[in-house]
This record gives structure tokens, C-alpha cells and sequence, in this order.
């Protein structure tokens, strides 16, 4: 692969316009710019399934749906918010700021990049058109197990679980090209003098995703192949009748499923350490350490699956193991966070929109991180386990630390995307929204799990009615807040105040050396890093 | 920024009058076995170990956030990584602490927990058997005072409730027929196992639970400590029936176990019985059957819910003919699918006894819209046979 570039005029448009333009597209920007849309529409469509959700919940009793349909919404909810939201979100950004970052042209396989796109659309349309069929009256609606598929009641289930492992396939298809993408990208067309060491943070996080990502999808993919052949081949990988074991599945989907919270963790950590220095105005503290720890967490993320499942039952040497591992995660992340909150410490700090995600981030991922160390203790998880308070856990850590981190990039790099700085009084005012709303929204969750309610039941006894309740309001205020968002972001689009080059004051690095927006061809002359 | 200040005030407000009038719990429910007491102290322990990182840190945050300001025209200091040994020393103390919290401060008491949680056998004095299946519960008593006793625990909360046509009673889905009753003081050994899929057998004030697999046995314990009434439910999803199994044990004393342990034998032994019954006494028993453990997917009426569950009535097997010219039930017959499931359908035999299978197929041969003109009536004599 050459690092040297054949230089392009920007003027010579020679490629098609219209919808042919995004079809055949292979230019980084283009490309990521629809990574984000895609996101950012799916984000909409997983959040309006959880409102229903949340209006079924918000009085004892059954309102709106029956329980099969609703056991369909939460499912197909976490599946498009994990595959079809944050997983594009953090794509797009590698798309768009990872040639920018490291000094490149495009990425490496731009037609790959292409195909890796449009395996999307596909493989939402395949996951969600089971509701669709089901009101004409074929088959009887969408995967209705959650998103963990644990057989036998996924072997026991309808078409929505073909559907389902299809498009799971699919987009670990695409997750998969986007990986190899990023790591031929990211070792071959770095700017001259750039070592890996000094690579901008968020190509590290990016490129720990993706090998996490090729180690791992694989085995997800094994897994549900073995179920749609335990469904419809009579195999008997995990039926106890022909000598299989319902628990292999959840080892196999879990050794996927646990590397995943950090496939979607790891590029906001890569781009997080990145604000903070811009609005700190100082560098940021401890690169290498930061590293380091992204490393370990990387490692770590491949050894610890089965916390997830200590109540299926397993040996005590192998409870210990697994309890002991999953503590030991608090380390390279406690590295972390003491990077992160020292370079805010002694800066010249302001608070932009990204800012302020930021600091929220930092806040709310760690309510994420301290309840996951005390749901490690596997004595305390047999309570914790499957109860709201894992609910609410996991949506500190993949809500706050997933898409509000992925917010706060979105504040961040709009204006150099788009040439136009967003509006800083709706941004701020979205953050407030959000935050607040989040945090009405899960918070009586934790307590709600403590007092002994089962997450995924479409009704429940009377001594949950007001904390589900308060939650239910606090999701409304959330998803209407995130229309707000929408309007930020396509006004942004549209026009408004000129964006310089360097957009923030405090902003280093190689995307802020071009213009805003960069031109259709990023850098035509690499540039040379001391 | 004032009209946030109001909606912040107006949500404490709103915050305050509900927490006036509701009975909110901020933790786990009182405890009740040696093992959720430990779970509820370890649980605070760790809840305050965590909230006072968490105060720590957010407090030097906020105090660097109000401090080191660009618009207070604060300098930034930069300073990249520690360079001095004694800048290097105060680094590791974070790390060093978290190290002691980590495997010393919780991980010692954990070990011991997990070892205890494990421990199922030593000094247990009675072994029960939980059999989870959609969307019931099945008690066995392996042995002890109320050995042989075996039944089923179905939801006792009636379907108006759930569709809001009647008022909620106090324990709205957390009430069952048939409640596991335990000896108070008594070491429980449980073995848990599944009939169709995965199930949670979970009683929050006990603090263990365990997940049912189909298939395997699963170990583990309960010691109640404390005479009373105990709720929870299933807490692995297992189909659309998941939030309407609950678990409600009642503890009394060792006497009153054995009294009722004494009262059940009798009962089950009677019902075991096989005496000839009238027609309309097999539909009116077999009403009652159908409602507690058929209606929940073929429905009350019999229309099921196609393409999943389907309808009773008006199907083939449900009126065709069951026995065969030898006498013997045939393949696919009615009595063959009740008795023994197909797909979805689970198998009864193990469930419900010759009196109620016979009693359950008359009724939905002559009831549901249905008449039989072949094999109308089934006895339980035929379903004992049937058996062997």
C-alpha cells in the first residue's frame, strides 16, 4: 500500500450526484457520513420501541400490548441500539476523523468501506420487518427472547428468530469489513513520523475495537448458525435430549457479548481523552498510560464472559475465576479515569456543548463502573441478577458511557463536518435535558431492582407502581429530548455561523489543520509529524 | 437557565408528594435466610465504599470545574505524566487502594460468601425438587416428613385484574393456588430443573437464586429463619408467560409442617384413586383443569392464539378418535399430545394425575364448542392405562 497520494484536484467532481452519489460512494467522508445518519435514525427507531415499552410500564396492570408483543420490543430494542446505533456511530466517526487524524487521503479499502455500509440497511430492514409481516398475518412478529437469544426458548420461538440470526449475521459481516478497514487504515497510511505512539487516542481506542471485534464476531456468528441449525436441521447443540447444553450457547454468545460493552465503549474512550485536552486548553495527561490500559482492558474483555450467567450455575473455582477477573477490570478503567480528571485538573477549562457531555460522561459512566464492580461479587449478583438494577447498570454504562459519549463527539466534530457551528444554547440545553431526564429515568430502576423486580415482565405487583412510574416520565422527557438533537444537528447542516479551521481554541491535531468542512480528498500532501 | 431551575424545583416537588404517600423500599426487602442477610451486608458495604469513591471524586472534579476556568482566566499547568518519584507515589495510591477495595476489603468476604452460597448439602436436613415450566411452578418432596408430596403452583391472580377490568388485589401477580410451604430453621437443599426452557426460581428475601435448565439438575439452599409468607417470581424470560410465574413459600413451624406435610399425603393419596366418573362430572373437574393450566395459550374460550398456541375448538385431534381398535391410544390422538406434548405443548403426565387428564379431555371434547361424536368420555382408568 502506497502512503504517498496522487494529488486531486478538488474541483474535478467526476463522480455521480444524487442517490447514485451515496450508492457507489467511496470516499471516507461520504461514507461516514452515512455510518451517522443511519445511527442516528436507527437510535430514533430503537428509543420509540422503548417508549412503548415504558408507557406498557408506566401502571401496573396490561394497557397497551400483550405480553408477547412486548417481549418482542425489548429485544429487538437492544439489538438495533447495540448493532444498528452505537456500532454505526462509532464506525462513522472511524470514517470520517480517522484519515483526518492520522494525516491520510481516505481509508485504505474504500470499496469495502462501501459494501460495509450497505450491509446495513438490509440487516435492519431484516430485523424489524417480522413486526411488519405479523400484521398481514404471516408468522407471528419479531424475536421475542431479548437480545441474548438463549435457547431453548429462541429454538422454540417463530420466524422472527430466523430473521433475527440472519441480520445478526449480516452486520457482524459489516462490523467485521469496517474492523479490517480500520487496521489496514491504521498501519499502513499513517502520516510520515507518526509512530504508534504518537497516534491520536482515538485511532488507539478504534484500533483495540477492532481486533476485539475480529476476535470475537466470529464466534457470535458460530453460535447463532448453531441455533438456526438446532431450529430447523434437528442438531442438538444446546437440547439436553440429544446431548447438548442450553449453558454452552450462553459461554459462546457471552464470550461475544462481553468484549461487545467494550467494542462500544472503546472508540468513545479513544475520543473523550480528545475533548477534554481541547476544552482543557493543556495536553492530555498520561498517553501512555491511557494505552497501556486500553490494552489491558482489551485483554481483559476476552477472559471474563461468564459474569453475565453466574446464577446458569458453574463450579466454584470457575465462580472465583470469573468474580476475581471481572474485579481486576476496575484497574485499567480506574487508570483511566484518573487520566481523564487530570487533564481537566490545573486546565483553562470552558464548557461547550461537547464539554459538558463530557464531564456528564465522566460522571454518569462512573455510577456505570462502580455498580458493575459490586454485580462481580457473585454471592450479591444471585439478587442482582436479571433485576432492573442490572437494567439500570447497563444503561449508565452503554447510555451514558455508549451514546452520550458518542453526543459529545457529535458537538464536537459537527462543525468541522459541516462547515457550520450548531447552536450552542439548544446544545447546552439538550445536554440539561438529557442528563437530567436520564438520570430520573434510571435511577428509580436501581431501586426498583432491589426490591425484587425482574427486568423483561410486562407487568408487575403493586410496590413497584411508583418508581416505574417517575422512570416512565423521565424516558418520555428523554426520547422527546433527543428531537431537540435532531433539529440541532439538521440545522447545523443547513447553515449557520462560519466555522474556522481550528473550530476550539484549544484544539490539537491534524483534522483541525484543514478546513472546515476538510475538502472532498482529505490530505492530497501528507502531511509530516515531528 | 431560570426555566430550568423551575422544572428541577417542580420535579423535586412532584418527587416529595409521591414519596409522601408511596411506600418506596430503598434496598433489599428484610431477609430472611443466613444468605440474603450476607448478600444485604456485603450490598452495604459495597454501596458505601461506593458512593464514598464516588463523592470523593466527584468533589474534586467540581472543585476543578469551578476552579480552573477559562472565563476566571485560570493558566493552564501542563503537565503530561508524572515525572517525579514522589509525583509517581501519589499516582499509585489511587491505584493502590482500589487494588485493597478490590481482592482484600470485598473480594475476602466474597469468597466466603460464594463458598457458603455453593455449600448445599452439609447439614441440610430435607431435599426438594423445583420443576419450572411454562409458566408453573412443580414442588417435589424427596424426602422427610412430607415425602411423595408433589404439585403444582400455578398464578392465582385472576386475568381481570391484569386487563384492568377488576380492582388489583394486594399481592396482584405475586399470589399462587398452591405455595411451597417450608419448615422454619430447616437447611432446604433445592435441586432445580426445567421442563421445556430456561427458568429462575427467585425469592428476593431469600437472596439465592438459580437458573433451570432443562435437562440438568441445579443445586442450591434455603434456611428460613422467620414464620411467614414470602413472594417473588421468575426472573429468566421464558416466553410470554414469564411475568405470571410467581413463587410464594410459606414458612411455618417444624409441627405445623408436619401437620400439613400428614393433611397433603392423605389428599394426594385419595386424589390418586382411580374411581369411574360421570360425564358431567369429568367437565365440571375439567373446567377448573382447563382454566388453571390450558387457558393461558389456548384461552378460556378455546380460540387459542394461531398461529403459536392453536385453537381447541373445532380441531382434529381435540374431536377426532383416540383409542385405536387394540385399545391402546394412537399416535397423535388427544390423549397422546396431553400426555406427552408436542413442540410448544408440554407434556402433562408428570403434572397432573389421572383424574385431572381424563377430566381436562372430556371437557374440551364437550365443551370449548366442541362434541365429540368418537371417544366423548375419557375415565381415568383409561389414562392409567394409558401410561403403562
Amino acid at each position: 500500500m502506497s502512503t504517498t497520494t496522487v494529488a486531486h484536484h478538488d474541483e474535478h467532481h467526476d463522480h455521480p450526484t444524487g442517490i447514485m452519489r451515496w450508492l457507489t460512494t467511496t470516499n471516507h467522508k461520504d461514507i461516514g457520513t452515512m455510518y451517522l445518519t443511519f445511527s442516528l435514525i436507527m437510535f430514533l427507531v430503537g428509543g420509540s420501541m422503548i417508549l412503548g415499552i415504558r408507557a406498557e410500564l408506566f401502571k401496573p396492570g396490561l394497557q397497551l400490548m400483550n405480553p408477547e408483543f412486548f417481549n418482542q420490543l425489548i429485544g429487538v430494542h437492544a439489538l438495533i441500539m447495540i448493532f444498528a446505533a452505537l456500532m454505526p456511530a462509532a464506525t462513522g466517526f472511524a470514517n470520517w476523523m480517522l484519515p483526518l487524524q492520522i494525516g491520510a487521503p481516505d481509508m485504505a479499502l474504500p470499496r469495502l468501506n462501501n459494501w460495509g455500509f450497505w450491509i446495513l440497511p438490509p440487516s435492519a430492514i431484516l430485523l424489524t420487518l417480522p413486526f411488519t409481516l405479523a400484521l398481514f398475518g404471516v408468522g407471528d412478529g419479531a424475536l421475542a427472547t431479548g437480545w441474548t437469544f438463549y435457547p431453548p426458548l429462541s429454538v422454540q420461538g417463530g420466524i422472527g428468530v430466523d430473521f433475527a440470526i440472519f441480520a445478526v449475521h449480516l452486520l457482524g459481516i459489516s462490523s467485521v469489513l469496517g474492523s479490517i478497514n480500520i487496521i489496514v487504515t491504521i498501519y499502513n497510511m499513517r502520516a510520515p513520523g507518526m509512530t504508534l505512539m504518537k497516534m491520536p487516542m482515538f485511532a488507539w481506542g478504534w484500533l483495540i475495537t477492532a481486533f476485539l471485534l475480529i476476535a470475537t464476531i466470529p464466534v457470535l456468528a458460530g453460535a447463532v448458525t448453531m441455533l438456526l441449525t438446532d431450529r430447523h436441521f434437528g442438531t442438538h447443540f444446546f437440547d439436553a435430549a440429544g446431548g447438548g447444553d442450553p449453558i454452552m450457547f450462553q459461554h459462546l454468545f457471552w464470550f461475544f457479548g462481553h468484549p461487545e460493552v467494550y467494542i462500544l465503549l472503546l472508540p468513545v474512550w479513544g475520543f473523550i481523552p480528545q475533548i477534554l485536552q481541547t476544552f482543557s486548553r493543556k495536553p492530555m495527561y498520561g498517553y501512555k498510560a491511557q494505552v497501556y490500559s486500553l490494552w489491558a482492558i482489551g485483554a481483559l474483555a476476552v477472559v471474563v464472559w461468564a459474569h453475565h450467567f453466574f446464577t446458569a450455575g458453574m463450579p466454584v473455582p470457575a465462580l472465583l475465576y470469573f468474580m476475581y477477573s471481572t474485579m481486576a477490570i476496575s484497574l485499567p478503567l480506574a487508570v483511566l479515569f484518573y487520566c481523564w480528571i487530570r487533564t481537566m485538573w490545573k486546565g483553562s477549562m470552558s464548557f461547550e456543548t461537547p464539554m459538558l457531555f463530557t464531564v456528564g460522561w465522566i460522571i454518569l459512566f462512573g455510577v456505570g463502573g462502580l455498580t458493575g464492580l459490586v454485580l462481580a461479587d457473585v454471592a450479591a449478583d444471585a439478587q442482582y441478577h436479571n433485576s432492573y438494577f442490572v437494567v439500570a447498570h447497563f444503561h449508565y454504562t452503554l447510555f451514558a458511557g455508549g451514546i452520550m459519549g458518542i453526543m459529545a463527539g457529535v458537538y464536537y466534530w459537527l462543525p468541522k463536518m459541516t462547515g457550520h457551528m450548531y447552536n450552542e444554547k439548544l446544545g447546552k440545553l439538550h445536554f440539561w435535558l438529557t442528563a437530567i431526564s436520564f438520570n430520573v429515568t434510571f435511577i428509580p430502576q436501581f431501586f426498583v431492582g432491589l426490591a425484587g423486580m425482574p427486568r423483561r415482565i410486562p407487568d408487575y405487583a403493586l410496590q413497584f407502581a411508583e418508581f416505574n412510574m417517575i422512570s416512565s416520565i423521565g424516558a418520555f422527557v428523554l426520547g422527546l429530548s433527543q428531537l431537540l438533537f435532531v433539529y440541532i444537528i439538521i440545522s447545523c447542516v443547513k447553515g449557520g455561523q462560519k466555522a474556522t479551521d481550528k473550530v476550539w481554541e484549544g484544539a490539537e491535531g491534524l483534522e483541525w489543520t484543514l478546513p472546515s468542512p476538510p475538502p472532498y480528498h482529505s490530505f492530497t500532501e501528507q502531511p509530516v509529524v515531528k | 437557565m431560570q426555566g430550568m431551575k423551575k422544572l428541577g424545583v417542580g420535579a423535586f416537588a412532584l418527587f416529595l408528594s409521591l414519596s409522601a404517600r408511596a411506600d418506596f423500599t430503598w434496598n433489599f426487602p428484610e431477609p430472611v435466610t443466613p444468605m440474603a442477610l450476607d448478600t444485604l451486608h456485603v450490598h452495604n458495604k459495597f454501596m458505601l465504599i461506593t458512593a464514598v469513591i464516588f463523592v470523593v471524586v466527584l468533589a474534586i472534579m467540581i472543585y476543578s470545574i469551578v476552579t480552573h476556568r477559562h472565563s476566571k482566566g485560570y493558566k493552564p499547568v501542563a503537565d503530561k505524566a508524572p515525572s517525579t518519584a514522589i509525583e509517581i507515589f501519589w499516582t499509585l495510591i489511587p491505584f493502590a487502594i482500589l487494588l485493597l477495595i478490590d481482592f482484600v476489603i470485598m473480594g475476602i468476604p466474597a469468597y466466603h460468601s460464594v463458598v457458603m452460597m455453593e455449600d448445599t448439602r452439609d447439614q441440610s436436613t430435607m431435599v426438594i425438587k423445583i420443576t419450572g415450566s411454562q409458566w408453573r411452578w412443580q414442588y417435589e418432596y424427596l424426602d422427610g416428613d412430607a415425602k411423595g408430596i408433589k404439585f403444582v403452583s400455578n398464578l392465582a391472580t385472576t386475568d381481570g385484574q391484569m386487563h384492568n377490568a377488576e380492582d388489583k388485589g394486594e399481592n396482584y401477580l405475586l399470589e399462587v393456588d398452591n405455595p411451597l410451604v417450608l419448615p422454619v430453621g430447616e437447611k432446604v437443599r433445592i435441586l432445580m430443573t426445567a421442563s421445556d426452557v430456561l427458568h429462575n426460581w427467585w425469592v428476593p428475601q431469600f437472596g439465592s437464586s438459580r437458573v433451570a435448565v432443562p435437562g440438568f439438575i441445579r443445586e442450591t439452599w434455603v434456611q428460613v429463619e422467620k414464620p411467614g409468607v414470602y413472594r417473588g417470581q421468575c426472573k429468566e424470560l421464558c416466553g410470554k408467560g414469564h411475568g405470571y410465574m410467581p413463587v410464594v413459600v410459606n414458612a411455618v413451624s417444624k409441627e405445623e409442617f408436619a401437620q400439613w406435610a400428614n393433611k397433603k399425603q392423605d389428599e394426594q393419596k385419595a386424589a390418586s384413586d382411580v374411581k369411574e366418573m360421570t360425564k358431567d362430572e369429568l367437565i365440571a373437574q375439567g373446567k377448573t383443569v382447563y382454566e388453571k393450566n390450558c387457558a393461558v395459550c389456548h384461552q378460556v374460550s378455546g380460540a387459542g392464539l394461531p398461529p403459536a398456541f392453536p385453537a381447541l375448538t373445532g380441531s382434529k385431534v381435540a374431536t377426532g378418535p383416540i383409542f385405536g381398535a387394540d385399545g391402546k391410544y394412537q399416535k397423535d390422538s388427544h390423549m397422546d399430545r396431553v400426555l406427552n406434548g408436542k413442540g410448544v405443548m408440554p407434556a402433562w403426565k408428570a403434572t397432573l394425575n389421572d383424574t385431572e387428564i381424563a377430566a381436562v379431555i372430556t371437557y374440551e371434547r364437550n365443551a370449548l364448542g366442541n362434541t365429540a361424536t368418537v371417544d366423548a368420555v375419557v375415565q381415568p382408568a383409561q389414562v392409567k392405562a394409558a401410561r403403562e
